[in-house]
């Protein structure tokens, strides 16, 4: 079948998914769905369809993440009159009601309803005028939640694969062209110029050629290629096969985290469909470009990100990086020249290739193009993955996009990049976020991790998390990381401890240093980052730790001590049965006591007092 | 281990000889039989054609391998940022004092072994657990105490 004709065949399959009298039920099941229980919601409609019998005449879809995570699990349904609605955090209980009201009785369920997709409504907003959305630019995000991504007929009928079809009619020296154009950078944290990396990769000569997909997403509290891979499969697939033909390589690898088994079954299928439809494999749309792609999984090394000891990995080697150069894109996979991108970078490029380098380039800053996704987490009300134009301010996605702070406390920074990034301070909010401003602010853009922090959050204790977390994934193999990260947790322990001193704060500057000016790769270069950015901007909370032996977000255990408050205690002893080491002593005559010697200070007492009776110091 | 034997020699004469099978085939070894044994690093071995001392030297660089049997319930806790920030340190202490493990270890009845992870990429939802590929999010030191319940 030619490809136009296939094509044709996936308008089909669309249309009918479309049609706007046909209902249809679509349940956000990407990971974060699913942990929120929306396999347990599918089968509650699968059983309230059967029980009015239904079940031939309403589809019901698992769809990807429409980025809204703190709503899952989000349905979508569309009744008989076309109107879609979505619904938010709906769980098997609400289901009868659901299907009663929108599908029996055609009415919109009010006490679910966050919005309604395809037109208005007097009573519920309009999706794509929804605060959290209305900000966003979905490029990269463009298919997920809207299409079916097990279905390669959908992706098709997005005008996917046309892009690659139309790297085909350009030639590979003119991709490179439309790369450049585009200003589009690495996704994956360093920011390189992804057009002047094919270009690099395209001039090395050599009988073989590989491109890689870095999906080790490896920053702890970010999961953007998580979503694109479980959502839009066939967008990476299709970046992957136009990178591969721009340098000239006949193979591909896709390195996924063995954390994500959603996201692997997905690739794993979507591969299957592309070879069927004659979308990899030899002579691909009649052209004599031949491509494969193979399927590696991370085993669970962080380091494994960094490109040279991904390679190492694929190789059936220790995860251990080497020295550069040469780069990958001169000496990369068994000594061939290798092009390896992130999962974002690729899922962007069919778009480019499609739309243009120029247009793409119209949206960002002057030096930072297009969009970018960020997992915006912590003590955010809406959590979840935002994608935005460069260019935006901090504030804008913590407070527009992300509906501001729970609980409305205040804002105390904005931990971007990951362990190789740093904090940004309440009062540099209103930068625009780009690849120099952030990097100006000692932090960095990273691969899209924000997490945003309030008061209850600890300087002290994020800067150890973060390097303890360095400390763990160091492969060992150069002394500065290996050794400086061990000294300088030493340190932030000896300060969280109340142990410290005013010159461990020079002692950690100075490790510091010797860690980025000598370490092997960028994980030991970087990974002092988050303590140098929170002692340039929270010094004073470091120094409250050392001199007062005051940890003033309530975080560092050992400054830290319970006490029951005799005035507000009503004696009801609930304290004292949810201690779990025993520590409250006392009877109801004379009242209870903590044993300062037994408290290990878990907070339980706290947590369950409902008389606020238990003070926190 | 005779009943692991037929089946060990089905997975390894899937995968060609050359070295970069060597991870690929221990996933697919420990997936199978849930560790990775002697004989099963050996056998890998012998099958590519490396030293056992390679191949250890290899499987105990990447956090994903181990060489005991996990317990019946293998719990999973995130202590990514994200879950960091909404209190997982909690929630590993409450598991640990339910079970009566420390992260690395397998009850001593085989019931549960306890693995700390860094971040399963569900961070909106956190904090989360894992237990048995099973993802729970909005985790609370109540519901992962009934969670262990049930299992036990
Ligand atoms: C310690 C370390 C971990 C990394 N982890 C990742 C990762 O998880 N995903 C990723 O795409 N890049 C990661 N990188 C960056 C890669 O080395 C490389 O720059 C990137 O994959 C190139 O793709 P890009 O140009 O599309 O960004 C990491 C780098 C370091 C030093
Ligand atoms: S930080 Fe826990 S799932 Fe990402």
């Amino acid at each position: 079948m030619s490809f136009a004709a296939r094509q044709q065949q996936a308008q089909i399959v669309w249309q009918r998914f479309e049609q706007p009298d046909r209902p249809r039920i679509l349940i956000g099941s990407a990971t974060c769905g699913r942990a929120a229980g929306s396999l347990e919601v599918m089968a509650a409609f699968a059983a309230e369809l059967a029980k009015q019998g239904l079940t031939e005449s309403v589809d019901v879809v698992e769809v990807g993440c429409l980025g809204m995570c703190y709503a899952e699990v989000l349905v979508e349904i569309r009744g008989r009159d076309g109107k879609r609605v979505l619904y938010q955090s709906v769980e098997p209980r609400h289901v009868e009601a659901l299907v009663d009201a929108q599908l029996v009785r055609g009415e919109v369920f009010a006490p679910l309803a966050l919005a309604v997709m395809n037109d208005t409504d007097e009573t519920v907003p309009a999706f794509t005028d929804l605060p959290m959305i209305q900000p966003q630019v979905r490029i990269v995000l463009r298919n997920c939640g809207i299409i079916d991504p097990t279905n390669i007929d959908h992706y098709l009928a997005q005008g996917g694969y046309s892009g690659m079809a139309r790297a085909f009619s350009l030639g590979p020296e003119q991709v490179i062209e439309e790369m450049k154009a585009s200003g589009l950078r690495g996704r994956g944290g360093a920011g390189f110029p992804t057009g002047v990396k094919w270009g690099f990769a395209r001039s090395s000569v050599a009988d073989q050629k590989y491109v890689i997909c870095n999906a080790d997403e490896g920053d702890p509290g970010a999961y953007m290629d998580r979503s694109v891979l479980e959502g839009d499969p066939h967008s990476v697939i299709e970046g992957l096969i136009i990178a591969g033909y721009a340098i000239g390589a006949g193979r591909g690898y896709m390195y996924i985290r063995a954390e994500y088994p959603l996201a692997v079954e997905r690739v794993k299928k979507a591969i299957e469909q592309a070879y069927e439809c004659g979308l990899l494999g030899k002579n691909i749309l009649g052209t004599d470009f031949s491509f494969d792609i193979d399927i590696r999984l991370g085993a669970g090394a962080f380091v494994c990100g960094e490109e040279t000891a991904l390679i190492a990995s694929i190789e059936g080697k220790r995860g251990t990086p080497r020295p550069r150069p040469p780069y990958p894109s001169v000496s990369g996979l068994w000594g061939k020249p290798t092009a390896i991108n992130n999962v974002e970078t690729l899922a962007n490029v069919p778009y480019i290739i499609l739309e243009g380098g120029d247009k793409f380039a119209l949206i960002g800053t002057e030096k930072s193009k297009g969009t970018k996704v960020f997992a915006l987490t912590g003590k955010v009300r809406n959590s979840g993955l935002v994608e935005v134009p460069m260019g935006i301010t901090l504030r804008e996605i913590v407070f527009d996009i992300g509906g501001g702070m729970l609980g409305d406390k205040p804002i105390k920074a904005v931990q971007t990049g990951g362990p190789s990034g740093g904090v940004i301070p309440v009062d540099q909010l209103d930068t625009p976020v780009d690849y120099e401003n952030l990097q100006k602010l000692g932090s960095i853009m990273g691969s899209g991790g924000m997490i945003v922090m309030d008061e209850s959050d600890c300087i002290v204790d994020i800067a150890k998390f973060y390097l303890g977390f360095c400390v763990e994934e160091s492969c060992g193999k150069c002394a500065p990381c290996r050794i400086g990260g061990y000294q300088m947790l030493n340190l932030l322990n000896g300060i969280a401890e109340g142990a410290g001193s005013l010159e461990d704060l020079d002692k950690l500057r100075r490790v510091a240093l010797a860690m980025q000016r000598a370490s092997l790769c960028a994980l030991g270069q970087t990974a002092a980052n988050p303590v140098m950015s929170t002692l340039r901007y929270f010094e004073q909370e470091y120094r409250e730790h050392i001199v007062n032996r005051k940890c003033r977000s309530h975080k560092c255990r050992s400054l830290m001590t319970y006490s029951i408050i005799q005035d507000k205690c009503k004696r009801c002893r609930v304290c004292v049965i949810n201690c779990p080491v025993n520590a409250i002593e006392g009877d109801r005559e004379k009242g209870f006591f903590i044993d300062v010697s037994k408290c290990v200070k878990c907070g339980k007492c706290f947590e369950v007092c409902k008389f606020q009776a238990i003070a926190k110091e | 281990m005779t009943t692991e034997q037929p089946d060990l020699e089905n997975i390894l004469t899937a995968y060609g000889r050359e070295r970069d099978n060597l991870i690929p085939l221990l996933q697919e070894v420990q997936d199978r039989f849930r560790y990775l044994s002697p004989e099963a690093v050996q056998a890998v071995a012998d099958h590519l054609e490396l030293s056992a001392n390679d191949v250890y030297g290899v499987a105990t660089f990447y956090a994903q391998f181990r060489f005991v049997p996990p317990g019946l319930h293998h719990i999973k806790v995130c202590e990514g940022t994200a879950c960091h920030v909404r209190g997982s340190d909690r929630i590993l202490e409450s598991i640990s004092r339910a079970t009566g493990i420390a992260p690395g270890q397998t009850s001593s009845n085989g019931q549960f072994s306890l693995e700390r992870v860094a971040c399963f990429g569900s961070c909106a939802l956190a904090p989360v657990v894992v237990v048995d590929d099973k993802v729970y999010g909005r985790m609370t030191a109540a519901k992962t105490n009934k969670l262990i319940e049930d299992k036990k």
